[in-house]
């Protein structure tokens, strides 16, 4: 008991990252909401419910490795999403709905 | 407030309020100090995440102090509210065991804390839920929902250190060893203790040993530690009798309110 809080301070590098991800209430997506550091997937999600659900943010919580999430990369943005700007006809709005027709 | 005693009881006896208060207030002062504890490893912690997670713990025990001593305040009917009874009292006028004012340690010390701390006031609280009292009973059924997440944070982080490395498991025998001389107070009935569990308010605190201490050993042996086997056995908190680090932890706690009393931002 002679020790002060922080003696034992572990370098930050040794707790992986995790992407947290928050159900704000039944029938809604988990949506992503930040990350965090944790030893494992246990505490991960400990630590998520204390930084991101203490205000009743959510019903539900997901954690992923960071490492694990494959990600598009920014330098190919163009190949990846620009050919899609003038294609207006993906867009379902050449067809006649019939009346009556609901959810679309 | 005394009418709902009056009426909820559970026979003929009259329960006197003072009783309700000092029993209160044993309640608000483990809580309260505790707080301050924990408040104490903001900023400390050895990640930023476990700060937030011990300052949640703090915050969670602050409501439940102010909780018990808004109550223990109303009852006494001599017109201290909770910020009187937290700020203005003296050392010997605190009534939390000793086990709640001993210093964070390092983070060892702190886990095996809560985890005894934590599955004690588990079984407080499931059984106050029932009080005869209608207020400690409300108080207790929201609380025991609290100190549930407590016990798994301190069951989790036992488990890690104690079958963890050589160093973490080195330094939780230790903890285990100094937090083990302050236990055997939570759990000592006196009189008032026993007059109200009489009446149906309190929960005598030796029946709450075996259910707390079998948690306990079953975390430990899982983690790979054993339960210290000590002689020393530290007692007096609820007579107003402390650590010498309880004073200390009252300067810090009280300071801002006595050198500018009504304080408010």
């Amino acid at each position: 008991m002679t020790e002060r809080p922080g003696d034992q301070a572990t370098d930050i590098d040794e707790w992986p990252l995790w992407e947290v991800f928050v159900r704000a209430k039944r029938g809604l997506n988990h949506v992503h909401v930040g990350s965090l550091h944790a030893p494992d997937a246990q505490m991960a999600i400990r630590n998520a419910r204390d930084l991101y659900t203490r205000r009743q943010e959510g019903v539900s919580i997901w954690v992923l490795p960071a490492d694990q999430i494959s990600a598009s990369s920014p330098d190919e943005k163009d190949a990846f999403f620009d050919p899609a700007a003038d294609k207006i006809y993906r867009h379902p709005t050449f067809y006649h709905v019939p009346d009556g027709v609901e959810h679309l | 407030m005394t009418a709902d005693i009056g009426n909820a009881r559970a026979d003929d006896r009259v329960v006197s309020p003072a009783d309700v208060v000092a029993y209160a207030l044993r309640l608000g002062d483990d809580a309260l100090v505790y707080a301050q504890r924990m408040g104490g490893w903001i900023a400390a912690a050895p990640q930023l995440e476990e700060d937030v997670a011990l300052g949640n713990i703090g915050l969670d025990l602050l409501g439940q102090a102010r909780s018990f001593l808004t109550y223990a305040g109303e009852l006494e009917g001599a017109g201290r509210d909770e910020d009187d009874l937290a700020y203005l009292r003296d050392e010997r006028d605190f009534v939390n065991a000793q086990i709640f004012e001993l210093p964070n340690g390092d983070f060892a010390f702190t886990v095996a804390r809560m985890l005894v701390t934590s599955a004690y006031q588990v079984e407080l609280y499931t059984r106050l839920a029932t009080s005869g009292d209608a207020t400690i009973a409300a108080i207790a059924a929201k609380a025991v929902k609290e100190v549930d997440y407590h016990r798994d944070h301190a069951t989790q982080w036992m488990l890690r250190l104690g079958d963890g490395t050589d160093e973490s498991h080195r330094r939780m025998v230790r903890a285990l060893e100094d937090v083990w001389p302050y236990v055997g107070e939570l759990f000592e009935s006196d009189d008032l203790t026993a007059r109200l569990t009489e009446a149906g308010v309190a929960a005598d605190p030796g029946s709450l040993e075996d259910a707390t201490l079998e948690y306990v050993a079953g975390v430990l042996a899982e983690a790979t530690l054993e339960v210290p086997n000590t002689h020393v056995h530290h007692r007096g908190g609820r007579r107003g009798v402390h650590t010498e680090h309880m004073g200390y932890l009252l300067a810090e706690l009280q300071y801002l309110h006595r050198s500018h009393p009504g304080a408010s931002w």
